[in-house]
């Protein structure tokens, strides 16, 4: 190589933009934003190792870079596919791309409750919104649906296992802003399940955060639980001193003022 | 008689053992390799050889070991799987059991070929007794040199561990082995980055078959130019498939690639035909994971041509009239089977065996079964069919691991050969609680279509 590159050119449905190498698929195509950005479930640009799971961000790469312009065999999965010079991705001008997207909304909805009317998550629902853009009417699915016991994870948290979509969000955020994580996944395959094993509270001090980066109802606030509706909230700023963050805070709460 | 590489001595009385072993000219391959051969040398030599891997995907290994990343100061690993779980698959646990030495002495001459000092390997937790019988078989050949530091005074140092799986069959995919090795969950990782780059402790890793490292013992001592003239076209050497099902002499056979499909199952030097005077109805040439194939198109493919027992004869046609060599697990089922349920069988497996990380596989496998399971028990209707072939073909392809698509193809195949049971278990549905379809017209004489 002549020179080092310091920008990478990507396509994305017809529309071209300049990139960071490292950037992947997804981050580039949020820059561009709009109806180009593929939809993510399971992936959090803040945490760590996440991202490929739930396969909602597939795309197709039409072209691999200048350099080797050969298309990719297979679907991607765009939260974790870096992009490269001169790369031509499909997302939603692809018709097997939707199809699968299509698909995969499918999958993850055919063990779901649907049981929005009395979710908490309703309203901040990722899933929600997904089946919203990309789901089917109605069902094929006629067998009975997986479901779990409900579980308090000590005061604050409730997990309702049968919302779960697997996205181990949760397991990296716990993993990477607390000092211990106790819960994890159990079990393999379709009965896998989120839990603490040995009933244990989750009562570190950050651990809050899990119910944040849940993308559906499975970790709700007991303290928030049927007393109030994400749209009634406001953002109040609280900002503290804090000696084990940045103590920047802001509050999300009810408020008639 | 087939002229036998990997088997040839299996018969003698306590070969598992060292001195026996290395009485019949045993570990000649790490003399040659060690004391008159580079690390480069063996790798050309594996080149020239032609092998390739004898796990499932047949990637040639000497491509795969030039692959292998070789930065300065970082150690580099080769990963023995003997996670062999597959149904219908059962040949490396017959290598391991009672020609163990052969294994080591492999690992020994692909370690040196590699430039791993630390070779594991990776077997399945049920194979217990193997497990001991490989710690003993290490235990020997480090009594008598043949593994430490500085062997043969060549200056290459290797110590073979043994590490045992805890019963997941997904931990056979390469990435999820290697999560596995590092004691976290099998779950396999998403590539890019590839083993030969970034692999075991993020290390450049290879990860082999069994029976493909057992194979460099006679590649390096007879060379690999003469390894390569047995069979045919790119499928060189000689293969292990493990027959089962209903055939007269279920089990291991060494085969030279160059017979026929119809020569493995009927003559008597291997499977000896179908059991009880049955006719053949449908085989998976190659395990649970590969399309089954109806026998018309078993013994001939779609162009007229006799089937071979190697690998480019077994996928003519793609997925279209073909199948894939697989690992080897030839799965025969006669006029008596009946596919749906063999169909229900492999889906209720790969629904067990899913690691629930990706959506597609894990909600579809299960969707599937569920729906296989309705057809088998008169509870079928016909749009279920339709509905199954759009679950398998929004799982195959959509996948972090192949897990994904091994669980499509064996259902994609049934439906695309099998139609008709599947229809008749769904019209019939009383009839088949008690009876099986039968042979249906799946051995007539395929027409072939000339091109004008």
């Amino acid at each position: 190589m002549a020179e080092e590159k310091k920008i990478f050119k990507v396509t994305i449905d017809n529309i071209t933009i300049e990139v960071e190498p490292g950037t992947t698929i997804l981050q580039a195509a949020r820059r561009i934003g709009g109806d180009v950005v593929p939809p993510a479930m399971c992936y959090y640009s803040k945490l760590k190792g996440s991202g490929g799971k739930c396969r909602t961000c597939l795309v197709r790469v039409a072209a691999g870079s200048t350099a080797d312009p050969r298309p990719m065999p297979k679907l991607v999965a765009s939260c974790r596919t870096n992009v490269m010079d001169g790369m031509v991705v499909e997302s939603m001008t692809n018709n097997t791309v939707l199809e699968a997207r299509k698909a995969v909304v499918e999958f993850l909805l055919i063990n779901h409750p649907l049981d929005c009317p009395v979710c908490d998550q309703a309203g901040e629902c990722d899933l929600q919104d997904l089946s919203y853009d990309h789901g089917r009417e109605s069902t094929r699915y006629e067998f009975e649906r997986r479901t779990f016991e409900r579980h308090d994870l000590g005061p604050y948290i409730q997990l309702h296992m049968t919302r779960c979509i697997l996205c181990f969000r949760c397991v990296f955020a716990a993993d990477q802003l607390t000092n211990k994580r106790a819960h994890g996944i159990l079990d393999r395959g379709d009965h896998s399940e989120i839990a603490t094993y040995i009933e244990k509270s989750l009562d570190n001090d950050f651990i809050g955060n899990v119910i944040d980066v849940c993308p559906v109802g499975a970790l709700t606030d007991r303290t928030f639980r049927f007393k109030n509706r994400v749209w009634f909230a406001k953002p109040v700023e609280a900002d503290r001193s804090c000696t084990k963050c940045s103590g920047k805070v802001r509050l999300w709460m009810r408020s008639d003022r | 008689m087939a002229r036998k590489l990997l088997l040839d001595k299996i018969n003698i009385e306590h070969i598992r053992l060292y001195d026996v072993y290395r009485q019949r000219g045993g570990y000649t391959a790490v003399e040659k390799a060690l004391k008159s051969m580079s690390p480069d040398q063996v790798t050309e030599e594996v080149k020239r050889s032609g092998l390739r891997g004898r796990g499932g995907a047949g990637f040639p290994t000497g491509m795969k070991w030039g692959f292998l990343a070789k930065p300065e100061g970082v150690p580099r690993y080769l990963v023995c799987n003997a996670d062999e779980s597959e149904p219908g698959t059962f040949k490396d646990r017959y290598l391991m059991e009672f020609i163990p030495h052969l294994l080591i002495e492999g690992l020994i001459v692909s370690s040196y070929a590699i430039g791993s000092n630390r070779t594991y390997i990776y077997i399945r937790g049920e194979f217990a007794w193997i497990i001991d019988i490989l710690e003993q078989a290490i235990a020997e050949a480090k009594n008598n040199g043949w593994l430490g530091k500085n062997i043969l005074g060549s200056g290459f140092d290797c110590e073979v561990y043994v590490h045992r799986g805890a019963g997941a069959y997904i931990c056979g995919e390469e990435t999820a082995l290697i999560e596995s090795l590092e004691g976290k969950r099998g779950y396999p990782r998403i590539k890019p980055p590839f083993p030969a780059v970034k692999g075991l402790w993020d290390c450049p890793t290879v990860v082999n078959n069994v029976e493909t490292l057992a194979a460099i013992v006679p590649i390096i001592n007879n060379g690999g130019e003469e390894y390569a003239k047995i069979g045919i076209g790119k499928s060189t050497g000689t293969k292990l498939v493990s027959a089962c099902g209903n055939i007269k002499k279920p089990g291991v056979y060494e085969i030279e690639m160059n017979i026929s499909v119809e020569e493995f199952i009927y003559n008597d030097e291997y499977c000896g035909g179908i059991a009880n005077g049955r006719r053949l109805k449908a085989c998976v040439p190659g395990g649970s994971s590969v399309p089954i194939l109806p026998a018309n198109l078993l013994l001939k493919t779609a162009k007229g041509e006799t089937r071979m027992m190697t690998y480019e004869s077994l996928s003519d046609g793609g997925f279209q009239t073909g199948s894939m060599m697989g690992s080897g697990g030839f799965i025969v089922l006669d006029e008596d089977q009946c596919v749906v349920r063999n169909t229900l069988t492999f889906a209720r497996f790969y629904r067990h065996e899913s690691c629930g990380q990706c959506s597609p596989c894990r909600e579809g496998t299960g969707w599937m079964e569920r729906i296989l399971h309705n057809i088998e028990y008169g509870k079928g209707k016909m749009s279920d069919i339709d509905l199954l072939w759009d679950i398998q073909s929004k799982i195959e392809g959509n996948t972090i691991c192949p897990l994904g698509d091994a669980a499509a193809w064996p259902v994609a195949a049934a439906i695309r050969h099998f139609r008709d049971e599947f229809e008749w278990h769904v019209t019939n549905p009383d009839d088949a609680l008690r009876r099986n379809y039968g042979l249906g017209n799946y051995a007539e004489p395929l027409q072939v279509m000339h091109s004008a």
